[in-house]
């Protein structure tokens, strides 16, 4: 039938989504916020243990003899230099440097590799693997993920997994037994603070689902829809693609791209590694003259968007949620640069924004104004370039 | 001893001190904090009294701290976490329950199920509310003006409050009036019919006050409770993580990266004054500490009467702070627990013990517990606010247990015959009997629990007469009047010495606005 698929886990997740809210993500229907309100949500990925249906992502397992030539070769990062059992975050660009699609690499055995990405890139996968002894599987419907976030999800980890996980670093995985399945548990996430990714055979999803909700009952385990990770995830400082920039393959035009430089991925394009990588050579010219723009944390100041609004005599009007809108950004009278997504952080108290700036203002301290609508007509609201991430808890590494 | 080095010393380290100290510190100011207890926090503290299990003693919710104060100081990176509360549950005498969400269409739905009527009254009671509390608001942000100055700043500042009340129509002002004048139940009952929502909604207007629902006046109280809600998302009910201690530390750990120095088992005895000015303190060990400012988040009576001579101070202020009304009217029931109590109402686990538990079934229920307080005797049957911390913050108590904190009115201060271990017990335990009605298995779900009176929260916190809010929040005890007129502006008649508690304005609560206002006033004043 024509219709978009449901995952593994659709059963408990539209038992419990209250609200009717479910929302597209990559050909799947998951869950935009399990209650009306996305608060408890939101302070679960904070407080305690958020359990997020992250399945949609797309799940490639590369694997023969060349397969770290291949990542070596597509991916800015030394692959190369890769462990079994370590986890990478990377983007991979085009022939002129610009962004395609990011993702996260794990080296599962020395000649195999998973690549999570946003969006199909099979074809461009196979396209660069002219010539290279390598295999290509797409496990995105076979292999279900979880994604359990929060300062308490080791603790509801370790009450349910077989093997310890204590010593899982960041960025590492481990093979375990959950609930009677099999699992590969890395410590990654998208929410800036303490999580794990829980993978495991789609027929297993409803077991390990279980277990992890028994188990995190004494933890205040809470189911967590998108729209909570996309606020967790601001103030983690992680972008989005089609969000915050245009895949590369999708542009209509050239100043819709966006480089890992300009999205401040400066740390995970490896220019010292040997040989040749797609956009390699864009990329030296870029490194060498320097950025054009840069995305950076804005922090809109409060106190001088209420003055805005108490013009007309409201108290602020933005709403408690990510905002994935294109707000002009200013400094005079010229515009320098636009904001991607904005979002009342309700842990800092504060309005923070992810923004492309055009050099010089992307630098840190810089006063700029963020346009806003304020009964309906513009305004601009103070603001200021700040570092990100806009949180980082001390947990997230340890 | 004498050290002759500070710009300022703080006494007390409630959450107003170590605002205040963050605040000076922040500025490059030299600070001590002198706190009289072994730990900083006053009553805005959270101590393991069982292995384990962690009790908010006190104070144990929060909507009005201060955004500005929490971003001015860096609190969440220092810790500070505030968990939504997003219920209110009323069990009734029926056996069903009235509860209210913080999503508008399912409070709403929940409301029509008990009066179709009430479920419409709730839509405009909130937007009046709202608006009325809107206008007021700007109030406590600024310093309060004193309205018989000539003072250029102070007519400024009435004109400032002018402006935001002329935003009402004309309708809304009479509300206005009306709230500033009414008792709470007389406002309430223009609007609603149903018996557990005029209770629930009536409590917030008796809440450390030492009056009943149906006193003149308690429905300014209840406005006062409700400015916290208008902000929505940005500001509504929380639960800090760890409970209110979770604050103190985090205001304690700011005021530390900032500088400042604080030091525990400090307790001051009186304020050195010499030609008129503060210049230091001496404490109870013999220590003299001197500074070019005192800031006292002590509450009213203690900083006039106890800490400073009385020769300094006009005799109408010392006559105003004797007449402060600082009778304490509440308790509190710290239980700890094997097993979440299971309403009659609500037998299973279920969402709603994520927020507040609310004893109050009628009006009249509340007004016969303020009957016994009158005459001087804990209510038999008590207006109960109760909330589970465990289940907000997993932390405060071991996996699959549970920490219950009850806030109990009333129990009067000047109790008939005074407050005796036994009379103490007899007040938990009518506690305890109140709730076994509406959650039969309360009982033997008790692992142990703490009882506090009004006589032990002065003990403990030092706050005269056990007084919640360092003394009722009374029209007649508010804005200019706060704590005496003439002396709202948190300076003293020494100078160099400032009130910078909850006794000073805007008030009590965790806001931390008085702290915040003394600190930059003393530095105005050239500290």
């Amino acid at each position: 039938m024509l219709q978009l698929k449901n995952t593994p886990f659709h059963e408990r997740t539209s038992a419990l989504c209250q609200p009717q809210n479910w929302r597209k993500w990559a050909g799947y229907f998951v869950v935009g916020s399990y209650e009306h309100t996305i608060d408890r949500e939101y302070w679960a990925i904070r407080n305690s243990a958020a359990l997020i249906d992250v399945t949609p992502l797309m799940k490639y397992i590369i694997k023969g003899p060349d397969a770290a030539r291949l990542l070596d070769r597509v991916t800015t990062r030394n692959i190369q230099k890769m462990s079994v059992g370590q986890v990478y975050y990377t983007g991979w660009c085009d022939d002129e440097g610009k962004m395609i699609d990011d993702g996260t690499v794990a080296r599962l055995d020395e000649t195999t590799f998973r690549l999570t990405a946003a969006e199909p890139n099979l074809r461009w996968l196979t396209m660069n693997a002219v010539g290279l002894d390598v295999q290509f599987e797409d496990q995105t419907d076979r292999v279900a993920s979880l994604s359990l976030q929060g300062p308490s999800s080791r603790s509801v980890l370790k009450r349910v997994c077989e093997s310890d996980l204590e010593g899982l670093k960041y960025f590492r995985l481990m093979k375990n037994k959950l609930g009677g399945a099999e699992v590969t548990i890395s410590r990654t996430g998208y929410t800036g603070d303490l999580g794990y990714e829980i993978w495991m055979d789609a027929k297993d999803a409803i077991k390990v689902w279980d277990a992890l909700m028994e188990a995190g009952q004494d933890y205040g385990i809470t189911p967590v829809g998108i729209l909570a990770l996309d606020m967790a995830r601001v103030e983690a400082g992680l972008f989005m693609l089609d969000v915050d920039y245009t895949s590369a393959g999708h542009a209509w035009i050239e100043s819709q791209k966006s480089s890992p430089f300009e999205l401040g991925l400066d740390w995970t394009v490896a220019l010292d590694k040997p040989g040749y990588f797609v956009g390699r050579k864009a990329l030296e010219r870029e490194k060498k003259e320097g950025s054009a723009w840069k995305l950076v944390g804005i922090e809109i100041d409060w106190v001088g968007m209420e003055k805005l609004y108490a013009e007309v005599g409201m108290p602020p009007q933005i709403p408690g949620t990510a905002i994935r809108a294109s707000m002009p950004i200013l400094v005079g009278n010229v515009q320098v640069g636009y904001a991607s997504t904005a979002s009342w952080s309700p842990l800092l108290k504060k309005y923070i924004a992810l923004a492309h700036l055009q050099k010089p203002y992307y630098e840190l301290g810089t006063d700029v104004r963020m346009e806003i609508t304020v009964e309906h007509q513009r305004k601009h609201a103070p603001a200021k370039v700040v570092k990100l991430p806009f949180y980082e808890p001390e947990w997230k590494k340890k | 001893m004498t050290q002759n080095n500070y710009d300022a010393i703080i006494i007390g380290g409630g959450h107003n001190g170590l605002v205040a100290a963050a605040y000076l510190a922040r500025a490059g100011k030299k600070v001590v904090v002198l706190e009289r207890r072994h730990m900083v926090g006053g009553a805005t503290i959270t101590e393991e009294i069982i292995p384990g299990f962690k009790f908010t003693e006190f104070s144990y919710v929060v909507s009005l701290l201060r955004p500005e104060i929490i971003r001015d100081l860096k609190l969440p990176q220092n810790g500070l976490k505030i968990l939504p509360l997003p219920s209110t549950f009323t069990p009734m005498d029926n056996g069903d329950y009235i509860a209210g969400w913080d999503d508008h269409d399912t409070t709403r739905r929940e409301i029509y199920r008990h009066s179709p009527k009430d479920a419409e009254a709730y839509d405009e009671y909130g937007r009046r509310m709202a608006r009325i509390a809107k206008a007021i608001k700007p109030i406590l942000s600024i310093l309060p003006p004193d309205p018989t100055s000539l003072s250029p700043k102070d007519l400024i500042g009435l004109l400032k409050l002018g402006q935001f009340a002329a935003s009402l129509t004309e309708k809304e002002l009479y509300g206005l009036a009306k709230i500033m004048t009414q008792s709470a139940a007389d406002m309430l009952e223009e609007w609603f019919e149903t018996d557990a929502l005029l209770g629930t909604k009536s409590a917030s207007g008796i809440i450390g006050t030492f009056l009943g629902p149906r006193s003149p006046s308690t429905a300014y109280v209840l406005l006062h409770h409700y400015m916290g809600e208008i902000d929505g998302a940005f500001r509504a009910w929380g639960f800090a993580k760890g409970g209110t201690g979770g604050i103190a530390e985090s205001i304690a750990s700011s005021a530390r990266m900032f500088g400042a120095e604080i030091r525990v088992n400090a307790n001051v005895q009186q304020v050195i004054v010499k030609g008129g000015r503060a210049v230091g303190v001496a404490l109870e060990n013999g220590d003299e500490i001197y500074a070019k400012a005192v800031l006292s988040s002590a509450d009213p009576f203690v900083t006039f009467l106890k800490l400073v001579d009385q020769k300094y101070l006009p005799d109408e202020l010392v006559h105003s702070i004797q007449k402060f009304r600082t009778r304490g009217s509440s308790g509190k029931v710290n239980i700890a627990l094997s097993e979440l109590p299971r309403f009659t109402a609500l037998p299973d686990e279920h969402v709603l013990h994520r927020g507040a538990v609310s004893i109050s079934p009628s009006i009249d229920y509340i007004e016969r517990a303020y009957d016994d307080a009158k005459y001087g005797r804990f209510a038999k049957e008590p207006y109960v606010d109760m909330i589970f911390p465990s289940m907000i913050d997993p932390d405060m108590a071991p996996p699959g247990k549970h920490v219950m904190s009850c806030f109990v009115q009333y129990a009067p201060y000047d109790i008939e015959g005074g407050w005796d271990d036994a009379k103490r017990e007899a007040f938990g335990e009518s506690v305890i009997a109140t709730i076994e009605r509406y959650a039969p298995n309360i009982r033997r779900a008790i692992i142990g629990k703490q009882v506090i009176t009004p006589v032990d929260i002065e003990a403990i916190t030092g706050i005269t007469g056990g007084n919640i809010f360092h003394g009722e929040l009374l029209l007649h005890q508010l804005f200019f009047m706060r704590p005496a007129t003439k002396w709202s502006g948190f300076r003293t008649p020494i100078n160099g010495y400032y009130l910078a508690g909850s006794g000073a304005h805007p008030g009590g609560g965790i806001m931390g606005a008085p702290g915040k206002f003394a600190a930059e006033l003393a530095m105005k004043d050239g500290i």
